[in-house]
């Protein structure tokens, strides 16, 4: 009956620049189209609806997680500030705290959810210490899987899933730990990790240097990926980029909430018998390679891996163990289960 | 294990410093210029109406088109891709031009080849995103984000396929209507015409696509452009010296009609909304509204719901499955009775051929029976023929002693009388 002509994708390599002058003749109209206001366009949906950013820290206690977090965004974001309990007793299990925060900074407004889990690495024995953890991790992934299958879905699915971990190395100065190894070997394969050197005013440039090295080492040799990650790097100019990032981490930090007089500007730091440490100064240490890197530069790319990689891994697993449970409950044979989309019903 | 703990209620901080995170709407548009924008425009209209030269001119470009014929026996759609660049922008346009519409004697069915196209569109769109292994990111999204509905300049109404059609796409598409080649109609028949036409639709329930006005930079300009609708254009692709530039325009003996020139059409309005201020709003609105429909439809259709049968949310996964597991069972089923079908038939053809067998073997019976009898009939001929020889030699024998008997006697006879 009705039939439409096959679209022939015939993808003409820029036909003719939509600017420029005709050679030749009089003056012309500088021709323009407007394709490019566009950007505008996508920056003003963007300011309107917000971003949304959850953060997970791992790390025992007393490594100075809630003050990273308070340094980062420069506000009192940790549960600890919001929750003021008189004493802070170490949990007898691992616990997952969960704090959203909106901010707004000129104009780009942000919820930012911090996820704390008090109780890691605090046990006598910590084996399987990671397994409340990846179950968060895997329900947010689940809560979004949901959501995104309803038929009735919501305009904006809200997004819970764990965009970036954050895990804190004590400053043995030596090596990683068996529990840091095995921890970041089972979650970078869910999650983006960002690991970072705690309380880094405890080494000397020459420990720093020598332990970031060995944490590299071990981690190439556990073939643990942390962010960024090497495979996923797009083109050259990412490869570069990332390259140097690369050759960072783990950025050693320090983290403070305090402010200081130091040489007549205030700044955040530490100040001790023999000196002040300056946050933000990238001789005293990397608190501001870690804040750019998570804010300033990679976040978006953070996210779009979070949700086109992570997320889409988690959602193929789901759905394959889905068919293969419910065809064995049903006594199925495998051969019927090569279909694989919904459209062969 | 471990415990979860979410705190309700989000609470507004205040921040102490400059942190950096308003540079995340930066990082969100220079990850979309890397990687491109996808824009795909439908025009609806019937042949000549100018729907090439209008994108032509919307687009600074030559679109290659041709003309068509009139003589298409059903509507037909063609559609073309061209990547586009301006400054760092590249964009992938998709143009869909109806092929033969208006044009056929009957035009009842007129529509449906469109519908079908966005349908279509919308369902391998559908399919990408239900794929086990998929990637949206990649997608080149075919969606129509606009379809440009060609009215004809006649100066007093809407017709009824105008009417009809748009009321088909309203609520699959955004529709733009736009009054084509606005130079055949004077300023004051153009306002009647446009009032005519906004009142028609709006007494037809037709829904068109209207600016959005929820964002205060451009809710104005927007609200302005809404009262315009629709937008009488006039397309060309030819210069003419006008004073001393070189512009694009149409030229009559009784002058010059200048597209960009807002006194003679509203050609630059409609540039100006169509991609200045809204491309972003139309691919959304085609996303969150059009797309979610379609899909909502659909799914329903195949008989997917959110709650089960006790009023419990049932996942699409489960209810896919059951599906599945009907479909597997029903094919069971099938199988085994095509198994059995066969089994039966191989049976049937077995006791056939006994059958004829057994009928074989009594003929065989018969015949032989036959023969024997005849058999036996023959040798008992001849026997009695044996039996009538042997008897009839016997007296042959016997009488030709008795002959013999005879004459010898007679013979003594004679002897006595002669004596």
């Amino acid at each position: 009956m009705s039939e439409a002509v096959v679209p022939d994708a015939m993808v003409s390599p820029a036909v003719g620049g939509l600017h420029g002058e005709k050679a030749g003749g009089p003056a012309v109209d500088f021709s323009y189209v407007g394709i490019d206001a566009i950007l505008e366009q996508m920056r003003r949906k963007a300011m309107k609806q917000g971003f949304e950013l959850n953060i997970m820290v791992v790390g025992q206690s007393g490594l100075g997680k809630s003050t990273l977090m308070n340094t980062l965004f420069k506000s009192k974001v940790s549960r600890k500030s919001v929750l003021a309990t008189a004493q802070e007793k170490i949990p007898k299990t691992i616990e997952i705290k969960s704090i959203s925060h909106d901010i707004e900074e000129k104009g780009v407004r942000m919820k930012l959810t911090v996820i704390d889990t008090p109780g890691f690495g605090d046990q006598i024995n910590n084996e399987n210490c990671w397994q409340p953890i990846m179950k968060f991790i895997n329900d947010q992934y689940e809560a979004y899987l949901q959501e995104e299958i309803n038929i009735n879905r919501k305009k904006r699915i809200p997004d819970s899933r764990v965009h970036c971990c954050i895990y804190f190395i004590p400053p043995t100065g030596h090596c990683l730990r068996p529990l840091d190894v095995e921890f970041m070997r089972r979650l970078s394969k869910v999650v983006n990790i960002v690991p970072v050197i705690a309380k880094a005013d405890t080494l000397t440039l020459e420990e720093r240097d020598f332990f970031k090295k060995k944490i590299r080492e071990e981690l190439r040799a556990n073939g643990i990926d942390v962010y960024p990650q090497k495979e996923f790097d797009e083109d050259a100019e990412d490869r570069m980029i990332n390259e140097k990032i690369r050759e960072m981490i783990p950025f050693a930090v320090v983290g403070s909430d305090q402010e200081y007089q130091v040489n007549g500007r205030r700044l955040l730091g530490r100040k001790t018998k023999w000196g002040t440490i300056e946050v933000e100064n990238i001789a005293h240490c990397e608190f501001a390679y870690l804040r750019d890197l998570l804010i300033r530069t990679h976040m978006q790319n953070i996210k779009d891996i979070t949700s086109s990689i992570h997320y889409e891994m988690y959602r193929v697993r789901r759905l394959n163990e889905n068919n293969t449970v419910m065809a064995h409950a049903n006594g199925i044979p495998e051969h019927h289960l090569s279909k694989e989309k919904f459209h062969s019903l | 294990q471990g415990q979860l703990l979410i705190d309700k209620g989000v609470r507004p901080l205040s921040l102490a410093g400059h942190v950096g995170f308003d540079s995340l709407p930066d990082q969100l548009v220079n990850k979309s210029i890397c990687q491109g924008f996808c824009f795909n425009i439908l025009c609806i209209g019937e042949t000549g109406i100018g729907k090439s030269t209008l994108m032509d001119t919307l687009f600074n470009t030559n679109f290659e088109n041709f003309e068509s014929s009139h003589f298409e026996p059903q509507v037909k759609l063609r559609a073309q891709t061209y990547d586009l660049q301006e400054s760092n922008v590249r964009l992938r346009l998709t143009v869909v031009n109806t092929v033969g519409f208006g044009d056929q004697m009957n035009k009842q069915e007129s529509y449906q080849p469109v519908v079908d196209y966005i349908d279509r569109q919308f369902e391998s769109y559908l399919q990408e995103e239900l794929k086990i292994k998929r990637s949206l990111h990649n997608y080149h999204d075919s969606r129509v984000h606009a379809c440009l509905y060609f009215i004809s300049p006649s100066g007093h109404s809407l017709k009824s396929l105008d009417l009809v059609t748009m009321k088909k796409l309203d609520s699959k598409v955004n529709i733009i209507p736009v009054i084509a080649k606005a130079d055949t109609i004077s300023k004051s028949e153009l306002h009647k015409f446009k009032i005519k036409i906004m009142s028609e639709l709006v007494s037809n329930g037709v829904q068109i696509y209207q600016f959005p006005l929820d964002d205060e930079t451009v809710a104005k300009v927007n609200t302005t452009m809404n009262g315009h609708l629709p937008f009488a254009v006039v397309g060309s692709t030819e210069e003419v010296s006008v004073g001393n530039k070189m512009v694009k325009a149409r030229q009559y003996p009784w002058g010059v009609v200048q597209v960009e020139n807002e006194n003679h059409c509203d050609f630059v309005k409609l540039r100006e909304m169509l991609i200045c201020v809204n491309m972003e709003d139309l691919r959304e609105q085609t996303h969150t509204r059009h797309y979610e429909l379609y899909r909502r439809c659909k799914l329903e259709e195949m008989g997917f719901k959110d709650t089960g049968p006790e009023s419990k949310p049932v996942s699409l996964q489960q209810t896919y499955e059951a599906k599945r597991q009907e479909f597997l069972v029903e094919l069971q089923k099938r199988e085994d009775e095509m198994r059995q079908m066969f089994v039966q038939r191989v049976k049937e053809k077995e006791s056939e051929l006994k059958e004829a067998e057994r009928e074989l073997q009594s003929r065989f019976e018969q015949l032989k029976r036959l023969h024997a009898d005849e058999k036996a009939a023959l040798e008992e001929k001849k026997r009695l023929l044996d039996e009538d020889q042997s008897s009839f030699s016997k007296r042959r024998a016997a009488a030709q002693l008795l002959q013999a008997q005879s004459l010898t006697a007679n013979g003594k006879k004679d002897k006595d009388r002669k004596k």
